[in-house]
Parts: structure tokens; sequence; C-alpha cells
């Protein structure tokens, strides 16, 4: 009897590594949606010298392959510096796993995703982003698209809740389709706030929701 | 993995009863020859004979007159025949305009899918948070056009059982026809052509421990009904095709074998699940309407897990059940089902079915109840939602 997921996958499945959240983490990040089924959530510890990733952990609200893919990563990521951690690829992490169905690949990309993700975050907040490239308002629109619009679990762009994006000097106003007395307008708001003002040229962030 | 699995998927397919083989068996061996080879030799007689009792049988558990119940493959089958064959018959005549519910299972969906695509008009009826369809939307969405309207009995995954008999004399009083696909009411949910208005009833042997392959249609005298398979003159000339007479066999004793007692116990181990799943397990809510349902079916959604790592953690403790998330389906669809009563998509992903069938235990109703209470909260510590309220334990 062969299942559509191999040994390695089912192991890690059964007992992934690395779960659970880091207290205070250096980097982190949130990939993914309820809508495409899967979400992963990537904590990292990192040494302020060596800039190595000292500790690692991954949550997952997804099938097998996410979970699995999110506990091999972590494998992977562990010890590494965050440069080498970045060049991590989704190949890389599916040979560990003795390979993945290919219907499967975008559940595990998110893992990838989370852990570039869960660097970058930590870069912006040291300072590490070598070319300071002004933030654009395509930037800010991009990473929106990773806040997740609960009522229809896809993101806020694809479900035009964004009305409108300006910036000024370090002030973002993002303006969203939705009454503030909303019942999602607080986690909403929490979301942008978390993926807007890590970006280095950002000082203050205002969410306008309607009246 | 355990040493006896426990098959907990009773709407997907069953396990065939052994008298079923033993009733089916002769007509794969003895007499093995077709019902249309009646003129032509005794064997064909003999076949003619065993498959108008079949027939009879079956007409009769439907309250049928025989020559009103047709062969078919399967459900699939079935609900394609109605519906496309109305279309057909009726499509230049009278209209091109059907109605479905949101709900139905894939064979009436994509049907009408089809016929849109070839200029019918569809309406696609709402449901409400049970399941059920809106009787006076019904009345509203029927014009002169309306050409036949395609409601359940039951459905698939939510296990709703719809008011037919108020859908029915809408239906009836407006001149339009009417076919409910009982797929997985039949033998379950009492369902008589004479006291209902049906025109059409789709059923199926695959769902009551009879054979795969093999199915039914119910056409009341004198419903316009195109043929679409062609190739002889079988089936009251409706459906050609080698007549399945150890399937027919089959299916008949299979509908014979079922007994109000069986369907009264499947229906207190499916409270006993439901009770203890909503009682025992937080964050949980309940699939489908609490009574109007069918007595096998248990479907619930588990809050801030996913529905394929649940079903896998449960096969790999012997539980074979199934789930309406995204993750599950090769087209990476969470289920229509669950978006059509209202369930947003953390609903469809983290739903899961048990259905019942006769060789299920109550010891195995709560073993599973047990295994699903542990997977859940394992599952619920490793995920990043609804940590305000599972995160501690990490």
């Amino acid at each position: 009897m062969k299942f559509p997921y191999s040994e390695t996958v089912l192991e890690h499945f059964r007992h992934p590594h690395n779960v659970g959240k880091i207290e205070n983490p250096d980097g982190k990040s949130m990939e993914g949606s309820p809508a495409c089924g899967d979400m992963v959530a990537v904590y990292i510890k990192v040494a302020p010298d060596k800039k190595t990733i000292e500790d690692i952990k991954f949550e997952s609200y997804g099938c097998a392959s996410n979970i699995a893919t999110g506990s091999i990563i972590t494998e992977l990521a562990k010890g590494k510096t965050i440069d080498d951690a970045k060049k991590i690829t989704w190949k890389e992490a599916s040979d560990a796993l003795g390979g993945l169905p290919k219907i499967k690949a975008h559940c595990s990309v998110l893992a990838i995703e989370g852990l570039r993700g869960a660097i970058t975050n930590y870069e912006e907040k040291h300072g590490l982003i070598k070319k300071r490239v002004p933030t654009t308002l395509e930037t800010i629109r991009k990473r929106l698209k990773k806040v997740i619009n609960p009522l229809a679990g896809l993101d806020l762009v694809r479900t035009n809740l964004v009305k409108d994006i300006q910036k000024n000097n370090g002030t973002v106003r993002v303006a969203i389709d939705l009454p503030k007395n909303h019942q999602f307008a607080s986690a909403i708001k929490e979301e942008i706030d978390e993926k807007i003002e890590p970006l280095w040229d950002v000082k203050e962030v205002i969410v306008d929701f309607t009246e | 993995m355990q040493e006896k699995r426990v098959y907990l998927d009773n709407t997907e397919a069953t396990r065939l009863d052994e008298r079923v083989l033993e009733a089916m068996t002769p007509y794969f061996f003895d007499t093995y020859a077709v019902a249309t080879s009646e003129f032509a030799y005794t064997q064909g007689i003999e076949a003619r004979e065993t498959l108008d009792e079949a027939r009879e049988k079956l007409a009769k558990a439907l309250g049928a007159e025989p020559e009103e119940f047709v062969f078919t493959s399967g459900s699939t089958e079935s609900s394609n025949m109605a519906v496309k064959g109305v279309a057909l018959a009726l499509g230049k005549k009278k209209g091109k305009h059907i109605i479905i519910s949101k709900i139905e299972d894939f064979p009436v969906l994509q049907s009408a899918e089809a016929l849109e695509r070839q200029g019918f008009q569809v309406t696609y009826l709402d449901v409400d948070g049970d399941g059920l369809v809106n009787l006076d939307q019904l009345k509203e969405s029927i014009t002169d056009e309306t050409i036949l309207v395609s409601i359940q009995h039951a459905n698939q995954e939510i296990g709703t059982v719809q008011d037919i008999a108020g859908i029915g004399a809408i239906c009836h009083e407006k001149s339009v026809l009417f076919h409910t696909d009982a797929t997985h009411t039949f033998g379950r949910v009492l369902l008589d052509v004479k006291k209902i208005p049906v025109d059409l009833v789709t059923v199926s042997a695959h769902t009551i421990h009879g054979p795969k392959g093999i199915g039914g249609l119910y056409v009341r005298k004198g419903t316009p009904l195109s043929k679409w398979m062609d190739g002889g003159f079988q089936e009251f000339d409706l459906r050609a095709g080698l007549e399945n007479i150890p399937g027919a066999v089959g299916f008949a004793k299979a509908v014979e074998l079922i007994t109000a007692k069986e369907n009264k116990l499947l229906q207190t181990l499916r409270d006993h699940a439901i009770d203890r799943i909503l009682k025992e397990i937080p964050d949980t809510i309940l699939n489908g309407h609490r009574r109007k349902r069918l007595p096998h079916n248990t479907n619930i959604s588990f809050h801030f897990v996913e529905g394929e790592s649940i079903t896998l953690h449960l096969d790999i403790h012997g539980f074979a059940v199934s789930t309406g998330s995204a993750c599950f389906s090769r087209s990476l669809q969470g289920s229509h089902v669950i978006y059509g009563i209202g369930g947003d998509h953390e609903r469809a992903h983290g739903s899961i079915r048990i259905t019942l069938g006769r060789y299920n235990t109550v010891e195995e109703v709560d073993a599973v109840v047990d295994t699903l209470a542990e997977v859940i909260s394992e599952l619920r510590k490793i995920s990043p939602l609804g940590k305000e309220k599972y995160g501690e334990e990490v």
C-alpha cells in the first residue's frame, strides 16, 4: 500500500520538530490564509554576532505536507547564517522529505516563504537591509496582499477592501472599506500594522475604516 | 497502524452484504444470459424474469410501478439522465430554465453547469444555515420558461433532509417537473412517490451495502424524457446497454435487507456521536440540521485545524472518515456545501464527516470520538490559530 506521502513526510507529520512559538522572537512571519487551507507561522532567534539562526520554531494550520515542510525547514535552517538560510529552496525541502506530491506544492512552499519572511522581518528590525530602497505604494500593496480578510479567507487586495493607500514622509495611510465597528476591524488593523511597520522608512501606520 | 480498520465513510461506499453477494452469484455463473435474448433461448427468458422481479421489488420500495423504474449504472448516470433528459425533451418546446439548489451533489450540479454552457439558464437556490431550501424563493424563481426543478432529498455531506413534499407540491402547482437525488435517502428515509409529487428520483445500490455500478431512476408515467444513451431498446427504450442482471438482483436484495430497526439503530449511534463530540470537544459546530438529517450522518467542523491533517491522523489510528477541506480534494476547492450554508473557509477546511453503516458498532463510534478528541487537541497545539485558547499547553 502506497500513500501519496513519503515515509519521511509522514514521520514529520506525526512528530513535527520545533513546533511552537518563541517568546520575543528576533524575527517572525505568518504566511498563507485559511482560503488556501494552510497557514504557517515561523519564529526565529538570531545570534547577534554571527548572525546564525540559534533557535527556530513554527506553527501550522494545514495539511500533512504543510506540517512536514514546516518541520523540515526548521531543521534545515537551524545553525545556518541568515544569508544561507534565505537560500533554502522548496526543492531542497522537498528532497529532504523524500519528495512531495506536485498538487501539494503550494501548501509546502508556504513554509519556505515563512522562513524567508521571518529573516526579512529580522533584517528590517535590525537595519540590515543593504539597499535602502524607499517604500513605494506598490511595496505596501504587496504587503497588504498578505493580510487576510477573514470574511472571505482571501487577502484584502483581492477582496477589494483596500480603497486607498497613501504615503507621506514616514506616515502610511490605508483606507479599508469596512465600518470601524466591524467585528474584524481591530484584527485587520493589527495585521496591517504588523506587516507595514517594519518597513525602514515607515514611522507611523494609520488605518482608516468607514464610518 | 492498528489491525482492524474501521470504515466510517458509508456515504462514499459501503461494504457489500454477504447475502447480497449470495443472491447475485448465480447470475454470474448459471444464468448469465441477457434479458434481450428472451426470444432466442431459455436462459434469456430466465434473465428477463429475474430482471423483472428485481425491478418490481425496487419499484415497490418507492411506491412505484415496475415500468416506472429504469436501471442505470449508478446515481451519477441517473441524475445526468434526469436533468439532461428533461432538458433535451423540453428545451425547445417549453423553455430553457432549470432550478437546482446550491448544495446539490456533483452529478446534478455539473449537469446543470453543462446545460448552462449550452444556453440554458440555471437558478441556484440558496439554502439556510441548516442547508434547507427556502420554499418561497423556489416559488418566486419558477417562470413560464422553467422546465425542471432538481433538489436533492438529502445532502451528501451535511445530511440535511429537504422538505421534498413541500417542494414537489410547489412544482406541481406550477406544472414544472421535479427531480430529486435520493442517493443517500433510498432505504434510509421514506420516499413514497404515491404521496410525494415527484417525477424523477435518483437511487443507487452503493450506499446501502449493495454492489457498485448499479442504480436506478424512477420516471413517473408520462414524464417527457429524451433518451441519450443509444444502442438498443433496453429499459423501456430509455437507456440502451446490456442489462446488469447480477447488479439488479443485488440492488433489490440490498433494499430488501434494510429494516426500520436498523435505521433506528443508526440514528441512535449518530446521535451518540454528535452529542459526544459537541459536548467533549470545544470549539466545534454541527453542520446540517440537527433533526432533519440522514440517520447515519455526522458532520462537524473543528475550529483552528485543517481537515486533511485530521483524516490522516485518524487513518493512522485505523479510522476512515472524510473532510470538506480544500487540501483533501484534488481540485483544492473547499466544500461547496459548507460555503452554501454560509460557512467560511475555516469551517469548510475543518469539517469532518462520519457516516455509519450496517457494520459499525457503538464501540467503534466511541473509539473514533476518543481518537478525534486527542487528534484535535494535538493539532490545535501546533496551530497558529486560536492561540489565546490553546497556546498555553505548548
